[in-house]
């Protein structure tokens, strides 16, 4: 701890440190890219890539969300249902509307409209009852879980909400078609992701967050609204989430009691290979990025060899979840 | 008596030629220390001088790069992570290490609880906790959750915690940081308890006249190097600090430019109140400091904290530049230019798993703002200009606070308080555990302030340090004003006399003297 001989005024700089943490996920992300390249030719095929990329945009879009969430010492639960509520409601708008507003974007925009609100609203409400009621993130968001899956559950009688055909079919390119060979979910996973890394690099929101996490007293005593912060990380999560179901409805066309199951583990588990710690004061939005692309490369990679029983997804998701959080684990102070 | 018996003592623990890097960098360079039974030792040294990495060794927390250590005559590899307390060497950290939610029992026991068959014997270990706590004259409940006691007892809750597991090297790190005088001397009873049962206590501490008063033999390092080992009796406060910092310390406290007769009162508080302290009043004055005085827990962090708003007020006004303010949030005080610089700088005033600039511009981030992002150079040259301003020394700007050694944080806390650009600053123990030569550096940055203009209230329960420093000083007792003193009434006598209780002065008699 005192050592002073090597102590003199410091050079302020805002350096890059270039250590296992900063590349860590980086490293492991390259490797699973040889590792496909050598099983399977197809692996950095255009469709292959963009398969990936797309499906795990869903996910990508609330880890970041989530990476604020804990980087400020919280933790979100609820995403994966409040997703399968959002969606359902979703559905439940654009199919009443259709007799008012006919087929067209004036009912999907409407629907979508539900939707952020939707999920601004559980935001707010998760982040009051954390902040002003005082109740611990865990417990608030365990138990706004089971109310929004019991509630999809209710809303869909048991089965499944399904979109109108020719309202799914006007959406349908949403999530299927693209610009310049992109597809939009990746497009907007790219944006949020590029918006989510400046406002926590660049903004005192995001400095404000890591503060947070890092110590409340510290954060209080520095003159930050420490629950007008936390609230905004459970807001900006809700909203993402709704971002995030705007792009999955024109995949299936339906929501149902199956919708959004475990997304939420898989969002917190991104945002921690990313490199963001689970306890707070530490997070990066790119991070997260490179965690939501490899837990999708381990799905596709086990389905383009056939060695190993792609049953055994979970497993690999497991291991470099602990792997990650086993090599950013802070050296002992010495 | 039991000095004479430390003399010719064999030596317990020693260290031969010790010497320890971290990495490239050398921190201790050929120590020698040892320490016999009964006796007192006492390790003195500037901030970074390596008092800490040399006690982690003794204890065995870290392993010396080179050099052998010796227990009982025996070279001994001492086991690391606290093993060595089951040989009995205990070093009690400067962070008390107890678990707020558990007993005093449960923490006397923890790791070793006692059990009957596979059960806790719950009521074993409480008859034992109060026999040990009986035998250092402490009355503090065995049932009683740590949470709820004093630091002063949590301290000698963790005594007991030695006592009982039969340390025979007690090392404690800096424990009267947080003492308060009288708990002081009741700590020191108990040490002179443990010597004369003949425990070996290796002692940390930066208060001088402590050391001469309780420890046999003094032991200086500076910059990783041992200076001199001596025996108490040949020394001197004074040549004990210039030893360590290695030069003369003649003007530790700068001299003192009383405030203008006429100069306006910037902040005048009347009858404040909070749940810990009632009707509160005093004036502070253009280009004064106003000191703080009286023992732990008497309220003056909770008058800090109600005038900036960190706290709930009761009752009471609060004027400012003659207008009246209230303040709810801690921004609103700090745009009003009043700042609080809190004394638990690990707790409540740095981020220590950050960096320096994140740390300095927390508090006035909006300083650095350019249309609506934060601009990172401005940031820098901030902190460029008060590593300059303060003296901060650190390795690069990256290096997480919580490396720093404890004058550099507490000297980045200045900067950082001091970035809002106040007119009033408030000090809590600006000097908590620091070296002399930073005290010196930070007395001088105070009087600075006070003479461009700024007005400063000291927290402080140094009483040397409240005397040298304050024009004026409040006394506080029990959540009230017990008296204000100026010029040749503050004195060390005349305060204690005040803040005991001995001594009170009508609640209006002096308020705006």
């Amino acid at each position: 701890m005192s050592v002073s001989a090597p102590e003199v005024a410091p050079k302020a700089r805002s350096g890059f440190r270039w250590d296992l943490k900063t590349v860590g996920p980086l490293l492991a992300l390259a490797l699973l890219v040889l590792l496909g390249i050598t099983l399977n030719e197809n692996f950095l095929s255009y469709n292959n890539i963009t398969n990936v990329l797309a499906r795990s945009s869903f996910i990508g879009i609330i880890a970041i969300g989530a990476t604020f969430v804990i980087t400020a010492g919280g933790l979100d639960l609820s995403v994966g249902s409040m997703a399968a509520v959002i969606a359902g409601v979703m559905i439940m708008v654009m199919n009443w509307l259709i007799p008012v507003m006919g087929v067209g974007w004036g009912v999907i925009l409407a629907g979508m409209a539900a939707g952020i609100l939707l999920g601004g609203v559980a935001g707010v409400g998760n982040g009051l009852m954390i902040t002003r009621g005082r109740i611990e993130a865990f417990i608030v968001t365990l138990g706004t879980m089971g109310i929004f899956r019991s509630l999809v559950t209710f809303l869909a009688d048991g089965g499944t909400l399904s979109l109108n055909f020719q309202v799914a079919d006007v959406y349908r390119p949403v999530y299927y078609d693209g610009l310049l060979g992109i597809p939009y979910p990746i497009l907007v996973f790219a944006l949020v992701a590029i918006g989510g890394e400046i406002v926590m690099r660049r903004t005192s929101f995001g400095r404000h967050c890591a503060a947070i996490g890092s110590n409340e007293q510290v954060a209080r005593y520095s003159s930050i609204s420490v629950d007008n912060v936390r609230l905004i990380t459970y807001i900006l999560q809700g909203l993402l989430v709704a971002v995030a179901v705007l792009l999955y409805v024109p995949r299936l066309g339906s929501a149902s009691s199956t919708t959004g199951v475990l997304w939420e583990l898989e969002a917190i588990a991104a945002v921690i290979i990313g490199g963001t710690t689970l306890k707070g004061g530490y997070g990066r939005v790119w991070g997260t990025v490179v965690g939501v692309v490899i837990l999708g490369l381990i799905g596709n990679i086990l389905n383009l060899q056939s060695f190993i029983s792609p049953y055994l997804n979970g497993a690999f998701q497991g291991v470099i979840i602990i792997l990650a959080v086993l090599l950013q684990r802070p050296r002992r102070a010495s | 008596m039991v000095e004479a018996q430390a003399r010719t003592a064999q030596p317990i623990l020693s260290a031969n030629r010790i010497s320890k890097s971290f990495g490239e960098i050398p921190v201790l360079f050929s120590i020698d220390f040892d320490v016999a039974p009964g006796e007192v030792h006492a390790i003195i040294g500037e901030n970074g001088a390596g008092k800490s990495t040399l006690i982690k060794i003794l204890s065995g927390i870290e392993q010396p790069t080179s050099g052998s250590i010796a227990y009982d005559g025996q070279t001994v590899v001492l086991p690391p992570d606290g093993k060595a307390e089951a040989m009995g060497i205990v070093l009690i950290h400067q962070e008390l290490n107890l678990a707020e939610h558990l007993t005093v029992a449960d923490s006397i026991f923890l790791g070793r609880e006692l059990k009957r068959g596979p059960f806790l014997d719950v009521g074993e270990m409480r008859r034992q906790a109060a026999a040990t706590m009986e035998t250092l004259h402490v009355h503090v409940d065995p049932d009683a959750r740590i949470s709820s006691l004093s630091v002063a007892d949590k301290q000698m809750v963790e005594i007991a915690k030695a006592i009982s597991r039969d340390a025979r090297v007690l090392i404690m790190d800096e424990p009267t940081a947080v003492l308060s005088v009288g708990e002081t001397q009741t700590l020191f009873e108990q040490i002179r308890r443990l010597t004369a049962r003949g425990v070996a206590v290796v002692f940390i501490s930066h208060k001088l006249d402590e050391i001469m008063e309780l420890a046999n033999r003094v032991t200086v390092l500076r910059d990783g190097q041992l200076i001199a080992t001596v025996g108490t009796e040949a020394l001197t406060p004074d040549s004990i600090a210039q030893m360590m910092v290695g030069r003369e310390l003649s003007n530790l406290y700068p001299p003192k430019h009383e405030p203008d007769v006429d100069a306006p009162v910037l902040l005048s508080v009347r009858n404040l109140s909070t749940k810990s302290v009632s009707n509160i009043s005093f004036d502070l004055r253009k280009g004064e400091i106003l000191g703080f005085a009286g023992l732990i827990g008497s309220g003056r962090t909770a008058v800090a904290e109600a005038v900036v708003g960190l706290t709930h007020k009761t009752g009471g006004d609060i004027t400012l530049n003659g207008a009246s303010v209230d303040f709810s949030r801690v921004a609103q005080s700090v745009h009003a230019g009043v700042a609080y610089m809190t004394k638990d700088r690990k707790g409540k005033g740095l981020l220590l798993n950050m960096g320096l600039r994140d740390n300095l511009t927390l508090l006035t981030l909006e300083k650095h703002m350019r249309m609506g992002f934060i601009d990172t150079a401005s940031e820098d040259r901030a902190l460029d200009r008060a590593v300059r301003r303060f003296d901060i020394r650190a390795r690069d700007a990256a290096v997480a606070v919580g490396r720093l050694s404890g004058g550099n944080q507490q000297k980045l806390m200045l900067g950082k308080t001091m970035e809002s650009e106040p007119d009033i600053i408030i000090m809590d123990e600006p000097t908590r555990g620091i070296d002399v030569g930073t005290k010196q550096q930070i007395y001088h940055i105070i009087a600075a302030l006070a003479a461009e203009g700024k007005a400063v209230i000291v927290i402080s329960s140094e009483l040397q340090e409240v005397i040298g420093l304050s024009h004026r000083v409040v006394v506080m007792r029990t959540g009230r004003i017990a008296g204000v003193l100026e010029g040749a009434e503050i004195t060390e006598e005349e305060i204690m006399r005040y803040a005991a209780g001995i001594k009170q002065s009508g609640n209006d008699e002096r308020i705006s003297a």
